[in-house]
């Protein structure tokens, strides 16, 4: 459909670019994009059809103006509008209306440029970003290249409390070598750097800002009204430099954080559009006229985190003896209804350009298990397992656990910890316990951030000099094929010898009102990965 | 009002200035006993020491417990409760955003559950034993021992999904118009009318059923005096105490006791700033909001001895 396939970069040759397809392909509109992406598998539809609502919509143009309401998960005093800080879906959703990134993700998580009109380089060390021209700050002043300098350098600082300040340590400089473009330069070389850009810490602000108290940005919406922990309320940037867009006049987001309360405001016309439905949920939405849930499969897991350096995880045969304990079938419908995809004790999902079908799927197997099992010598003990609500449906895969278990003469201690607090004081603390990683833009950022012998959250304390060279070495490639072949090779290392087990993916449930047209899944996060702002339009 | 009263008054506020005081102390350090601090709580997965180790001297965190507690409360005594460790806004700019429309609820729910409560408690006492009586108390009793987040969930199911007649969120920043306002503020005032109506009902209706029991009321009875004169007259005057003391701890519980109704129509009160505070380890603002509870309750009581003080005959003919 486009020249992304197989996550090959648009240009041939080491030189990345990649205006938006609109720009090159004459007749070739975003609309027809969408729709070639929505007639892709990203989306499973509805009783109620949402295929076939939007299908027929999409022959009328996109109407013009009107409120859309969205509803999230989460929402305190600690929103913000300083991108820097940004930590969960009602933050990214926000940030995403006021500024733009450099690049951002298309549903196949390759990058497309945004504020950046081509991104060369010949090393993946050294890059040469061409910036946009003719973009206006919301305050007036003109997008120059000391913007992108502050935005990618501020990060650095500890100060700023950055949450991607890991990722911002592999840039060395930026700095501006033209009216138009600057060059960054990384400690090594990282050919995902565009998609690394398109996270949405990584936004652009205005050189030298402090103070985020209105954002100034360059996005499709103007803020009327930021009240942390109440509401945002976004109105249409007349100026916007993408002509046409955006087609709401304004937008409304605002966080409910309990699951039934969100489905209700969603079902009484109260919101247009909900972010983490619960499977149980979906059964009355999909029945109610006018309303429907969208499916995206996508890289989020609750993985069983077994300690590489303790006991009794430091035996390599109770790592693989658990991970054989687990029943993924069983896991899929019971703790997740059906709503997940298989999964394989590794972390790259079927979603994502570098994952690797080749793998063999590890079976729930009691026999293997109780032969590893008793290879470690902990038949008969007991041994703690904790999980928490705080990590999705870990409570329900360990009590699952706990049955296999008992089936062979393992007994497991299921202690169910409190959700306040989990991360800081249980995850990757205890022997045994759960995780729940969300999804990553990249296989390269999976790998470094949870897999690599000295990543900061390595959940198991894994080990592993061979997997850690390889992943420097398929960060730097830049030959997609080769790069292809090396993550399948991380894929496998993690897959056997790993200490973290990873029954399913679990896949993202959105309630939506049928009144929104034009939207176009991105396998990363809810709401088109947090930008459905700018694209979507309603029906009357 | 005589000396004796005055006395008594002053009294019950000294008392309470010192029950805010240990409060205080007590809210200080409890919190500080939370596990992890605003500045882990702010980073979440993505703490490194490093970054902790900046924020943390952003905030003051550095400081010994004790230092930040007299500091804290030096100004809160000349009236400033701080800087939010979360998002740098003053506490009390937070609290000045959600406390009206906290007692703006509370305010509409007491306008509708007082007068009806105080009219079902004292009918059914003047009535005791009749069926009026008897439907009043089992529905009491069933209405109190229903969760509110099931009476909340139920009639947002049936009033906002199933008829539209009304909307499943309040959202009273919106509520200009007489309609508007009817229309966001009618399911949570009805379900916080559920829990403390039922709750008022029966301990005003016990009150006045106390004094009926009394000699002097048979005494009026045995003279011939009307029921309705009864009651009104010699009864509840001499009920007033206990009566205001059972609204006060009603009323007590709509200041923080309505987290649940709260978030079930996303209402932005102090309740759910106060949650939000507690997830985040913003101390100030957990602080502030603990203090502000704490003095309304003293207030409420406060009343409630007062107005039993001053109906006290006994204390005004002296």
């Amino acid at each position: 459909m486009s020249k992304q396939e197989n996550g090959r970069y648009p240009t041939e040759g080491n030189i990345i670019t990649g205006d938006s397809l609109e720009n090159e392909r004459g007749g070739f509109t975003r609309r027809d994009m969408m729709r070639t992406l929505l007639a892709g598998s990203l989306m499973t539809m509805g009783s109620a059809g949402l295929l076939s609502a939007s299908g027929s919509a999409m022959a009328l143009p996109p109407k013009r103006g009107g409120k859309m309401r969205i509803a999230t998960q989460t929402s305190s005093t600690a929103d913000t509008l300083d991108p820097a800080k940004t930590a969960h879906s009602t933050d990214y959703t926000r940030v995403h209306m006021f500024y733009n990134g450099l690049t951002k993700l298309d549903g196949k998580l390759g990058p497309q440029m945004v504020l950046a009109e081509e991104m060369l380089t010949t090393d993946a060390t050294l890059w040469t970003v061409k910036l946009r021209k003719g973009v206006l700050f919301h305050d007036g002043k003109p997008f120059a290249p000391a913007d992108v300098v502050y935005s990618l350098m501020r990060h650095k600082d500890p100060a700023t409390a950055s949450k991607v300040k890991v990722l911002a340590d592999q840039i060395e400089s930026v700095k501006t070598t033209g009216p138009n473009e600057v060059q960054i330069k990384l400690t090594s070389a990282n050919a995902d750097l565009p998609v690394i850009l398109a996270t949405a810490q990584f936004l652009i602000v205005r050189d030298g800002t402090t103070n985020f108290t209105t954002p100034n940005g360059t996005g499709a919406f103007k803020c009327k009204e930021f009240t942390p922990g109440v509401r945002t309320i976004a109105v249409r940037n007349e100026n916007y430099w993408k002509s046409g867009l955006p087609y709401l006049d304004e937008v409304e987001l605002f966080g409910i954080p309990d699951e039934a309360a969100r489905v209700n405001a969603l079902l009484s016309g109260d919101v247009h559009w909900i972010n983490d439905v619960n499977a149980r949920s979906t059964g009355r939405i999909k029945s109610t006229t006018g309303y429907t849930v969208m499916e995206t499969k996508s890289g989020l897991y609750t993985d069983l985190v077994i300690r590489q350096d303790a006991a009794p995880g430091n035996s390599q045969d109770f790592t693989l003896g658990m991970k054989y304990l687990m029943d993924r079938e069983q896991i899929k419908t019971a703790a997740f209804r059906g709503f997940a995809v298989t999964a394989n004790d590794q972390p790259i999902d079927p979603t994502n350009r570098f994952y690797f079908a080749g793998l063999p799927q590890r079976p729930y197997d009691p026999d293997k298990a109780k032969f590893h099992l008793q290879k470690a010598g902990v038949l008969g003990s007991s041994i703690p397992l904790v999980a928490s609500v705080a990590a999705t449906g870990s409570v329900d895969i360990g009590v699952l656990m706990q049955q296999s278990a008992q089936k062979i003469g393992l007994k497991l201690d299921l202690k169910r910890v409190p959700a306040d607090g989990y991360w800081a004081n249980q995850w990757m603390k205890v022997p045994l316990g759960f995780g729940n990683i969300n999804p990553r833009p990249s296989a390269d950022i999976l790998f470094t951030q949870f897999f690599k012998s000295d990543a900061q959250w390595n959940e198991s304390g894994w080990k592993n000099a061979q997997f850690d060279q390889l992943v420097v070495a398929a960060r730097g490639e830049t030959d997609f094929s080769k790069r292809k072949q090396m993550y399948a090779d991380l894929q496998t290392l993690v897959h056997e010898k790993g200490g973290i087990g990873i029954p399913v993916f679990i896949t993202n449930l959105e309630g939506i009102s049928s009144r929104v047209k034009g939207i176009d899944a991105i396998p990363l996060g809810a709401f088109m990965n947090y930008t459905c702002a700018e694209y979507v339009w309603m029906d009357a | 009002m005589n000396g004796m009263v005055l006395r008594l008054i002053l009294r019950r506020l000294a008392l309470a200035a010192l029950t805010l005081l240990l409060v205080s102390a007590g809210v200080f350090f409890i919190t500080n006993l939370l596990p992890g601090d605003a500045a882990q709580a702010a980073l979440g997965q993505a703490a490194t020491p490093e970054t902790v180790a900046a924020l943390r001297l952003q905030y003051g965190l550095d400081l010994p417990a004790p230092l930040r507690y007299a500091r804290w409360l030096g100004d809160l005594l000349s009236g400033n409760p701080g800087i939010s460790l979360v998002n740098n806004v003053p506490v009390a700019q937070m609290i000045g955003g959600r406390l009206p429309a906290s007692l703006m609820l509370a305010a509409v729910t007491a306008a509708v559950s007082v007068p009806l409560a105080l009219l079902l408690g004292i009918a059914s006492a003047m009535y005791r034993g009749s069926t009026f009586d008897r439907v009043v108390n089992v529905s009491a009793v069933s209405l109190v021992s229903v969760p509110e987040f099931l009476i909340a969930t139920i009639a947002v199911m049936i009033f906002a999904v199933k008829l539209r007649w009304l909307s499943a969120l309040s959202h009273s920043a919106d509520a200009a118009t007489l309609g508007a306002f009817i229309k966001s503020y009618a399911m949570p005032v009805m379900t916080l009318c559920c829990v403390i109506v039922a709750q008022m009902t029966r301990m005003t209706r016990a009150a006045v059923i106390d004094q009926l029991r009394s000699s002097y009321a048979e005494m009026a009875l045995l003279k011939g005096v009307r029921r309705t004169r009864i009651v009104l007259r010699h009864a509840l005057p001499n009920a007033i105490g206990p009566i205001a003391n059972a609204v006060a701890l009603s009323l007590s519980y709509l200041l923080g006791g309505v987290i649940i109704v709260e978030s079930i129509f996303n209402y932005p009160g102090i309740a759910t700033l106060m949650i939000d505070a507690v997830t985040t380890r913003d101390m100030p603002l957990v602080q502030a909001c603990s203090m502000i509870f704490c003095a309304g309750y003293l207030l409420l009581v406060l009343t409630a001895d007062v107005l039993a003080i001053v109906s006290n005959p006994r204390l005004k003919t002296r």
